[in-house]
């Protein structure tokens, strides 16, 4: 019998405070290699705080998080960061570098260069012309930036990426295009992916998994099929009656 | 104008050595500023102290800045040991460096506080180290404004270096302030000229570096630092290149007659082989304690004045017993030693204008006291806090409508003008007898005796060639001939320089 591959990502006992407000209660849960899993939630649910202890940018108050099988605080601090793909809503272009720099910058903390193709490879991954390589950032727009941002968490060759409201900010053209195609990437790079959205209707089209959070807890962990034939409680069910909701009122217009 | 170039172009020395002194304390500023606001963006509290302190710092006037490291460093000599300068580069080095530290630090942790969020996030997140974040990310993106911070610490600094002449460090005030001292315009326009020229200059070349970070422009930026630091070696090889450091050092108060004096002195010992370096525009207490401590070798001090400043004394015991004091003194506490008298005195005396002492019927200071409710008296800046004011004040019961203080040269303008009624003359001053005043008379004896002594350092009053090339000046110039010389100086029309006016006083 061969020896399943450790989950990518484990939370065990997790808790964490802020003085009086407990923004993490007691999650344990497990993601395997490969999935692509939607953590949702309305604002203040604890959801951020959650995904950030991933790549420790939030330390948690008790319990462990375990990348690759190994608790993240057994990393260098760095060398974890080094290895998972980080990808938010204010995206955090460097404004005094151009594309093509921010690009190679992962790679360059780690003492790498990157090769001229393989910063054009990443600007085909995101749909990016190549003109753009040169550019500084301040010239890009919304949408543009955040493909840099993608390409930018893809260089270091991760194969862990976390998301946090990645499209958030963007037109909602753009955000559906650029959804779909992260999805892509996912499938063709083999990678383990977890994103953080206040947007069921985003979640339950790219995740394999979505789940539920509300004032701390995880209250939901389903598939999206499961979660549209009803299952993961009321919290669930009224973030799912949005978007059917929603499809019901346009098939009535149209 | 012409006199005006001939002084513009006689700074040359002051220029290099203000360039220096600026260029040393920016950069000490720098040097403190940079790591302390990293600090400071890192822990809320060193950000708040930090910054509370620069900005208290930068309200004490920039003269008291100066002048309070003196004693700072005197009483750091029980560390440091008596090698230890209070006088001179060292001490205009960290007072201007303390005050060139506030605009930089605070652009500095502005600049840190308002960087983008997601920025920082972004370098977190991808796993910058500490170092990697600060040197990649924090410092370009600061850069731009730091450089503005320094750009104006370097004005500051440059305009408030001037003020280094007081506490012994050549500069371009020596100009101004010996300028003021004479009502040599001329010399005064040539040193704010050259200081304002210089500051303007330094705004270009830092605002070029300024621009340079923030168009990401490395031509711009490269090419005002190379330029700043090509000036500044300039500076220092014109400065260091030919110095002689045996040279006796001839330290001068703020005012004519000791600058005529010092060249007086200086002349003397050049004919006699020494390399003389004149240290011009000390207050009192300075030019004591750099006597003291070898900073200066030799000036000329008034018995008066050490037995009140630096002797602390009230009393007034006669002239020879003040004298005879002064040197028993000065040999149990390690101060300078005497050489002897000059020959004439320069004390305090209470004049007023000839045609308003006799239209009031005052002709001595307990006629004075009479009138006084209805007069303004005018003083130097150190006269109404010395023990000759107190003791004459409560003595002859002198109560004033009104009290102003004047730089020494605009007491006799004021006095002309009207602004006082009565003004703290020295009785060596030429403008006595020019302006026609009247010195009233003491009769109770409470204003003390100001014989000009020659006052030689320790080590310098060692030197047997010196002191031999002092001696004849001992007892040779009297009251007369030192007013003369000192109106030479001082009148508007025919100003004669202090070197001519010292080859005149030495009969040459």
């Amino acid at each position: 019998m061969s020896e399943d591959p450790p989950p990518a990502i484990a939370f065990r006992a997790l808790n964490k405070r802020y003085g009086s407000v407990h923004a993490v209660r007691d999650v344990s849960l497990a993601i395997a290699q490969g999935a692509f899993v939607a953590l949702v939630g309305a604002s203040g649910s604890g959801k951020s705080t959650l995904l950030k202890t991933v790549n420790r940018l939030i330390e948690p108050s008790e319990g462990t998080v375990l990348v690759g099988g190994r608790d993240t605080r057994d990393y260098p601090l760095h060398a974890l960061r080094r290895r998972i793909g980080y990808v938010f809503q204010s995206i955090g272009l460097f404004p005094h570098l151009s594309v093509a720099e921010n690009i190679a910058l992962g790679p360059r903390l780690a003492g790498a260069r990157l090769a001229e193709g393989r910063v054009r490879e990443l600007l085909d991954l995101v749909d990016l012309d190549h003109a753009v390589a040169g550019r500084m950032p301040a010239a890009l727009s919304g949408g543009q930036r955040q493909r840099v941002g993608v390409a930018r968490a893809l260089a270091g060759e991760a194969r862990l990426l976390i998301m946090d409201e990645p499209f958030g900010a963007l037109d909602p053209v753009t955000r559906d295009a650029l959804g779909e195609r992260v999805r892509e990437l996912h499938d063709r790079l083999g990678l383990t992916t977890l994103m953080v959205t206040h947007d069921m209707a985003e979640a339950l089209l790219l995740a394999d998994r979505v789940l539920v959070m509300d004032a701390g807890r995880i209250v939901a962990d389903e598939t999206p099929r499961g979660l549209l034939a009803g299952a993961g409680g009321p919290a669930a069910q009224d973030l799912v009656e949005v978007p059917r909701r929603q499809a019901r009122r346009l098939a009535e217009i149209g | 104008m012409d006199a005006f170039l001939a002084a513009l172009f006689a700074l040359g020395d002051a220029l290099t050595a203000h360039v220096l002194l600026s260029a040393a304390a920016i950069t000490a500023g720098i040097l403190t500023a940079l790591p302390l606001a990293v600090w400071a963006s890192r822990n809320e509290t060193v950000a708040r102290v930090s910054l509370g302190f620069a900005s208290l710092v930068q309200t004490i006037p920039a003269l008291a800045l100066l002048a309070l490291f003196f004693p700072v460093l005197l009483s750091l000599r029980a560390v440091f040991g008596e090698g230890l300068p209070t006088l001179g580069f060292l001490p205009a080095l960290l007072a201007l460096a303390l005050y060139a530290l506030l605009p930089i630090l605070r652009n500095a942790v502005t600049a840190q506080a308002n960087l983008d969020a997601g920025v920082i996030e972004a370098a977190d997140g991808m796993g910058m180290t500490f170092a990697q974040r600060l040197r990649l990310v924090e410092a370009p993106l600061a850069a731009p404004y730091i450089m503005a911070g320094i750009r104006t610490a370097a004005v500051w600094t440059i305009g408030a270096a001037t003020l280094a002449t007081t506490i012994g460090q050549k500069s371009l005030g020596d100009p101004i302030f010996a300028g003021l001292q004479t009502q040599n315009w001329a010399l005064v326009l040539a040193g704010c000229v050259a200081s304002a020229g210089l500051a303007l200059f330094a705004d270009l070349l830092l605002g070029m570096v300024e621009r340079g970070f923030r168009e990401r422009r490395k031509i711009l930026w490269l090419g005002g630092i190379v330029a700043a630091i090509l000036g500044i070696a300039a500076a220092f090889v014109v400065q260091f290149g030919g110095q002689r450091d045996d040279a006796v050092v001839i330290g001068a108060k703020t005012f004519s007659e000791q600058y005529i004096l010092a060249r007086l002195i200086g002349h003397r010992l050049e004919r006699a082989g020494f390399a003389v370096e004149y240290r011009d525009g000390l207050g009192s207490a300075v030019a004591h304690s750099a006597a003291a401590s070898g900073a200066v070798d030799v000036y000329v001090d008034y018995t008066g004045t050490i037995w009140a400043n630096q002797m602390k004394r009230t009393d007034n015991p006669g002239r020879e017993a003040m004298y005879e004091g002064i040197v028993q003194w000065e040999r149990e506490t390690g101060g300078p030693r005497m050489l002897g008298r000059l020959g004439f005195e320069n004390a305090y005396g209470f004049a007023m204008r000839q045609d308003r002492a006799r239209e009031l019927g005052v002709a001595s200071l307990a006629d004075l006291a009479r009138v006084a409710p209805r007069l303004t008296m005018g003083g130097d800046p150190e006269f109404f806090e010395r023990p000759e004011w107190t003791g004459v004040r409560d003595e002859y019961g002198l109560r004033f409508a009104d009290l102003r203080t004047f730089a020494p040269t605009f007491m006799y303008n004021a006095l002309r003008s009207g602004e006082a009624d009565v003004i703290s003359a020295y009785t060596s001053d030429g403008r006595i007898a020019a302006d026609n005043l009247v010195i009233l008379s003491d009769p109770e004896g409470t204003l003390p005796g100001y014989d000009a002594v020659l006052m030689l350092s320790p080590e310098a009053a060692g030197n047997e060639r010196l002191t031999a090339a002092l001696r004849p000046l001992l007892g040779s110039i009297s009251v007369e001939a030192m007013r003369a010389a000192n109106y030479a100086v001082d009148r508007e029309e025919d100003k004669l320089g202090f070197d001519a006016a010292a080859r005149q006083l030495a009969g040459e």
